[in-house]
């Protein structure tokens, strides 16, 4: 007879808990291949192996991942703080809209600076668009969670409200803003692909925030506000402050992930440039550890299933949904294998 | 023949082994002390005889027939009653429900039938209580009266206690002793759990002591003394803490309180006029049941709430309130009450080691991890912490914690020491350990606040000792003219009490 304890799994163990998260999740998910009259093994292969055998397959990973991985980081740097930010999807709205208005004051400027102030104002933008929320959870202690999300919502009126007004294409009519100019809108990295500059920006802001995350003090104080609100302060730590900075520079890399939408692959603004892009970075970061260099391995990894499924897909007519459900799945059995690292199975004696 | 036999339990928790073969003998209409100290594995043994855990090997006898108790049910039904440090209470019960509570008889409550059922029973057992009493207006002790009169109810005859007395004040305690030996006259057996050797003494007949999971000793409770008990106990000559009789304080004062007035959320003035100092090179000590004001004292000093009124000043300086920084700028070293809200858990012992002090491991915001850690590995070595630097806070010992925070705060040599249970749930060791390092920073020159609800501790090491009730001191003693009764009177209010009789 086996018994289960309460006591930190072995070491080895928690190595291997992404993997086995995933081979979960890949089980579950055949149910639903095998039901969708496809068959799991091809699927899999189509949805994990195939892209990365073709080169245009490959580059199109690095450009899918580059929002989430933004959105990512974003949502690690208010987590870690405890400050549950689920506006990611909003703040990246809010970067899309600087983007797209900044885009069109940059005629005949130099790139050198106009994509460095089409950042800054996706960054600003997104920045303000956390405000609201970040102020009133360390003012009055308002929930985060139900104002950041529920923002997401007023985003999008807000968007819809500029494109179906003052920023209609007077020409065609469609809800969509003016072409930005040609010196902001991102260059391409990789010839031949769609691999934009926000790319180099998502690992720029990778490496900086995990640098200060690990390395500074700014980073260890946010920390310690997440792990211990109470004892933060009794150290003296002003974990509001902390709070308050949490969430502004997640609200600000949340903007740029609008802005290398906007810059990189559109041009121009429309109401859909994220599918949900916020949301998948809840994902992300719980998937990545709440660490920057997990969230960036993680954004790759569901890049690579999103861009699997388009060809799953095509090939083997499986809903192309499929790749969110495999998503979703993850991330709660994510979820529950690491509360299964609390504890041990012992055979009875 | 023993009413309870238990023979060669063990149990472990991983690697850690709690019980180690221990046998247990009770006789009926006895005393039994477990003696141990923090960790010794008294309350595992007890849970094991509660059903609450399964032994990994050994047996349990009740009246000569071997029992097996899958759970708390079980072994209620063997007679067995429990009462732990926490209440198993419903404050917004009446003493009556809570005692039936689980053992109503029928679907249907009839108050009346209840409450004449329980009174039946405290009556017999020569309770006083109030059975239609609500449970959240009663005393701590009178709590635990409940507690006991709802094992009884249950009809036990063997009564576990685990450390009754830990939450009483002397009064209450007596008060439990005299309802114990009631019960032993009515035949009941009972185990009490205990590290403190004068209880030990006071009350029981048969003493088992354990020691790392071990029986080391079982002896008759009149054929022993307290230093033998002692030695069983810790393993080596405990030192009694000699009392510090050199009291002498330098004359500047370090710390000033004046009129320090605090109101709860409830508007319930819970500090009054609190006025107090201590000088440099002095140990202050608080004696007083818990919350009679000494946890908001405490908060305010250390700098997370703000008072209605009043001043504290450091050394002839101001100190702002409601800010915990301030307290570092002003050298004041903090030990929190709870310890775990003085560490960060998830974070390194070497990161806990110098938060407070952050600027001076900081170039340019980086963190210089280098001198993170070698202040880390000098203080671990310096203040006898076992564990590395880069062990999660978390993952140590109640004692190792508290290392930990000493040697945060005591480190940058402080002004001022406001110490808060700075040994609460510490083994003697431990305890010990943190009693010479408070000692040490007094011979130092510096000024020592020291909050304790272990008489004991106040009596061992304070030059002066203070007593506060209500949100208010009401009384003084120096070290050589200390007076236990008078203290343990102001303590409880009973000493207004008389002062109004006489008045009347």
């Amino acid at each position: 007879m086996f018994r289960i304890e309460r006591a930190p799994a072995p070491l080895w163990m928690r190595g291997l808990i992404p993997l086995i998260a995933i081979l979960i999740t890949f089980l579950l998910v055949s149910v639903l291949i095998i039901s969708a009259g496809a068959n799991p093994l091809s699927t899999f292969y189509e949805l994990l192996i195939n892209p990365l055998t073709r080169t245009s397959a490959r580059w199109d990973i690095l450009m899918m991942a580059t929002p989430i991985i933004l959105t990512g980081v974003a949502v690690v740097v208010a987590f870690a703080c405890g400050y549950y930010n689920i506006g990611a999807e909003g703040q990246l709205y809010a970067g899309g809209i600087a983007a797209a208005w900044m885009g069109t004051q940059l005629d005949g400027v130099s790139p050198w600076v106009a994509i460095p102030l089409m950042l800054l104002a996706g960054f600003v933008a997104g920045m303000l668009w956390a405000l609201l929320p970040a102020v009133l959870k360390v003012r009055l202690k308002v929930d985060e969670v139900v104002t950041t999300l529920l923002l997401n919502s007023v985003m999008l009126f807000i968007v819809s409200a500029l494109l179906n007004g003052p920023w209609r294409d007077p020409a065609s009519g469609w809800p969509q803003s003016p072409t930005i100019a040609l010196a902001a809108q991102f260059p391409v990295i990789i010839p031949r692909s769609r691999v934009h500059f926000g790319f180099i920006v998502a690992i720029i802001v990778v490496l900086v925030v995990w640098w200060v995350m690990a390395r500074t003090r700014l980073g260890l104080e946010l920390r310690a506000t997440g792990y211990n609100r109470e004892a933060a302060q009794f150290l003296g730590i002003r974990v509001s402050r902390m709070t308050l900075l949490a969430a502004l520079i997640s609200g600000g890399i949340a903007g740029l992930a609008g802005v290398g939408e906007v810059a990189g692959i559109h041009y121009y603004l429309i109401g859909s440039i994220s599918p949900g892009f916020g949301y998948t970075g809840i994902i992300v970061a719980t998937l990545g550890a709440l660490t920057a260099p997990g969230a960036l391995l993680a954004a790759l990894f569901i890049a690579l299933i999103n861009r699997g499924a388009l060809s799953a897909s095509r090939e083997l007519d499986v809903p192309v949904y499929l790749s969110e459900v495999i998503q979703a799945v993850l991330l709660l059995v994510t979820l529950a294998t690491l509360l299964l690292t609390r504890y041990r199975i012992r055979r009875k004696v | 023949m023993p009413i309870l036999e238990m023979r060669g339990i063990s149990k472990h928790f991983g690697s850690l082994i709690a019980n180690d073969g221990i046998d247990l003998d009770v006789e009926s209409g006895e005393i039994h002390a477990l003696l141990g100290e923090n960790g010794a594995g008294k309350s595992t043994l007890m849970k094991i005889l509660y059903g609450l855990y399964q032994p990994d090997t050994g047996t349990i006898t009740i009246d000569g027939k071997a029992v097996r108790f899958k759970s708390p049910a079980d072994a209620i039904a063997h007679g067995i009653g429990f009462v732990s440090q926490h209440f198993a209470l419903v404050p917004t019960f009446s003493v009556a429900e809570n005692v039936v509570l689980g053992y109503e008889r029928g679907a249907r409550l009839n108050h009346d039938e209840i409450e004449r059922t329980v009174r039946q029973t405290a009556e017999q057992h020569h309770f006083q209580i109030d059975a239609k009493a609500l449970v959240g207006d009663l005393s701590v002790g009178q709590q635990q009266r409940v507690e006991i009169l709802k094992a009884l109810y249950r009809g036990c005859r063997i009564l576990i206690l685990d450390e009754p007395t830990a939450v009483l004040t002397p009064r209450d305690t007596a008060g439990l002793f005299d309802i114990l030996r009631g019960l032993q006259k009515e035949g009941l057996s009972v185990i009490i759990i205990t590290h403190k050797l004068d209880e030990v003494l006071a009350i029981s007949q048969q003493v088992t002591v354990l020691r790392s999971g071990k029986v080391v000793g079982r002896v008759k409770t009149n054929e022993t003394n307290a230093p033998q008990l002692a030695r069983m106990m810790v393993g080596r000559e405990t030192v009694q803490a000699v009392r510090n009789t050199d009291h002498r304080p330098l004359p500047n004062v370090t710390l000033e309180v004046d009129n320090l007035t605090l109101d709860n959320k409830r508007g319930v003035r819970v500090l009054n006029n609190v006025r107090l100092h201590v000088q440099a090179g002095e140990i202050v000590g608080i004696a007083g049941v818990a919350g009679n004001g000494q946890s908001e004292l405490v908060s305010i000093l250390t700098g997370t709430a703000v008072p209605r009124s009043g001043s504290v000043c450091v050394k002839g300086k101001p100190v702002a309130f409601g800010d915990p920084r301030e307290c570092i700028r002003h050298r004041i070293a903090r030990i929190p009450e709870d310890r775990l809200k003085g560490v960060i858990g998830d974070l390194s012992v070497a990161d806990n080691l110098m938060l407070e002090q952050a600027e001076q491991f900081t170039a340019m915001g980086h963190l210089q991890h280098q001198k993170i850690v070698q202040h880390a590995k000098r203080l671990i070595e310096e203040y006898q912490i076992k564990a590395s630097p880069h062990d999660r806070v978390r993952t140590l010992s109640g004692g190792n914690i508290q290392k930990v925070i000493l040697a945060r705060t005591l480190s940058p040599n402080p002004d001022l020491v406001i110490a808060a249970q700075p040994t609460r749930g510490l083994d003697v060791g431990a305890t010990e350990y943190v009693h010479q390092k408070l000692v040490e920073q007094k011979q130092r020159g510096t000024a020592i606040l020291l909050l304790s609800e272990d008489l004991d501790e106040i009596l061992i090491l304070s030059d002066r000792i203070l007593v506060m009730y209500k949100g208010e001191i009401v009384g003084e003693f120096t070290a050589d003219a200390v007076d236990i009764d008078q203290i343990s009177l102001l303590m409880t209010g009973a000493a207004n009490q008389e002062s109004k009789d006489v008045s009347n």
